[in-house]
């Protein structure tokens, strides 16, 4: 079998202080693995910084939040013919260290999308605030219910995907939060979907751009995006089973 | 209290509404972002129209003595307000997102009829091609 081509994607907003150091961690983890860094509208010097370390950068011409620059991450894998696609988010918190894991699954055709999961066993120290706990476990809930497939972590952005996931994602990608609505939307089309437990690491810079007034608005959005897509026609032909 | 006519006619249309917000988020005709607000209208209007008593005790409060149906028009304008102001700043969002979306592409087409220019470039020997 011919080498695979494999493609790092990793979405980056603001992240000047840290998105060298990630893209030269993932390098010196895994060489033959492409990087390519989607700065979404940083205003700060997260491009020059990313192209400086080596990967290749898209700067999109304004923010279009983390679905939209993580879907140009997969058009470009597209265009492009990568086989396989993985995403660290360009905060750091995703560690290149865990990517074996992420990709062997794919390796060995066992998934077409792997998920890395903070609660499937991996990482025992990980204990979120309240409120995000309670919107991790509704989301956990709600999509194992509609995936009929018990799903732990389906906030983590930590994934790898094969040429079909990444054709399907190129295609349609949710917005806010789109890891939960993206589970469902790979099981409604057919793919295979698995968890691996990984260890995250604590951001190293900046604190999460989310408030509680906020979540509880992608809550409700993100619920509601997920009860009506259940009756949303498939944007690519589901694959044979 | 309402007459239950215009009750009834008021339920069946905030229905209506509702069913046809979820109709267009599933044929991804309206995103879930914008359609949340039109939603709440719905909900609210719903609510005010099937419970009678609510918009009777409503109106008492807000001094309406006459009439408790006017509650059910002015929530549904406030409402209605609320949509239109929301439209406005995606619109103004919207307007600034063109404006740098043309900026670029006009930078980047300057960047490529250089490079054409250029020696070895497609349209080196022909100065005269430039922009149509």
């Amino acid at each position: 079998m011919s080498e695979l081509r494999r493609v790092a994607i990793v979405p980056a907003f603001q992240e000047e202080a840290v998105i060298a150091s990630l893209v030269l961690e993932i390098k010196s983890f895994d060489p033959s693995l492409d990087i390519v860094v989607v700065d979404d509208g940083s205003t700060d010097r997260t491009a020059a910084s990313a192209a400086a370390a080596g990967a290749a950068v898209v700067r999109l011409p304004y923010n279009l939040g983390i679905g939209g620059a993580v879907q140009t991450g997969f058009k470009y894998a597209l265009e492009r013919g990568y086989d396989i696609a993985v995403r660290l988010d360009g905060d750091g918190q995703h560690d290149p260290a865990e990517l074996p894991k992420l990709l062997e699954p794919l390796a060995r055709d066992d998934a077409d999308v792997v998920v890395g999961s903070r609660f499937a066993g991996g990482d025992r120290e990980y204990r979120p605030a309240f409120a995000r706990r309670a919107g991790i476990r509704w989301f956990a809930g709600l999509v194992s219910l509609l995936t009929r497939q018990q799903l732990t972590d389906t906030t983590s952005g930590f994934q790898a995907v094969n040429a079909r996931g990444i054709r399907l994602f190129a295609a349609d990608y949710p917005h806010d939060y789109p890891e939960v609505e993206a589970a469902v939307m790979v099981v409604r089309h057919r793919l295979r979907i698995l968890e691996v437990p990984v260890r995250m690491r604590e951001r190293e810079l900046g604190a999460s751009s989310i408030t509680t007034l906020r979540s509880l608005y992608y809550a409700i959005k993100v619920t509601l995006a997920l009860l009506v897509g259940i009756f949303r026609r498939r944007v690519v032909p589901a694959e044979d089973a | 209290m309402t007459p239950l006519r215009i009750s009834i006619a008021a339920t069946v249309a905030s229905i209506l509404l509702i069913l046809v917000v979820l109709e267009l988020i599933r044929s991804r005709r309206l995103r879930e972002r914008y359609a949340l607000l039109w939603l709440a209208t719905g909900a609210v209007l719903l609510v005010l129209s099937a419970w009678r008593d609510a918009l009777n005790t409503i109106a008492g409060w807000v001094g309406v003595t006459g009439y408790p149906p006017a509650v059910l028009f002015a929530v549904g304008i406030l409402f209605i307000l609320l949509v239109l102001l929301h439209y406005s700043t995606v619109i103004s969002k919207l307007a600034d997102q063109n404006v740098i979306l043309a900026q670029r592409l006009a930078l980047l087409e300057n960047r490529v009829l250089e490079g054409e220019h250029e020696p070895g470039g497609p349209l080196a020997e022909r100065p005269d091609l430039t922009l149509r």
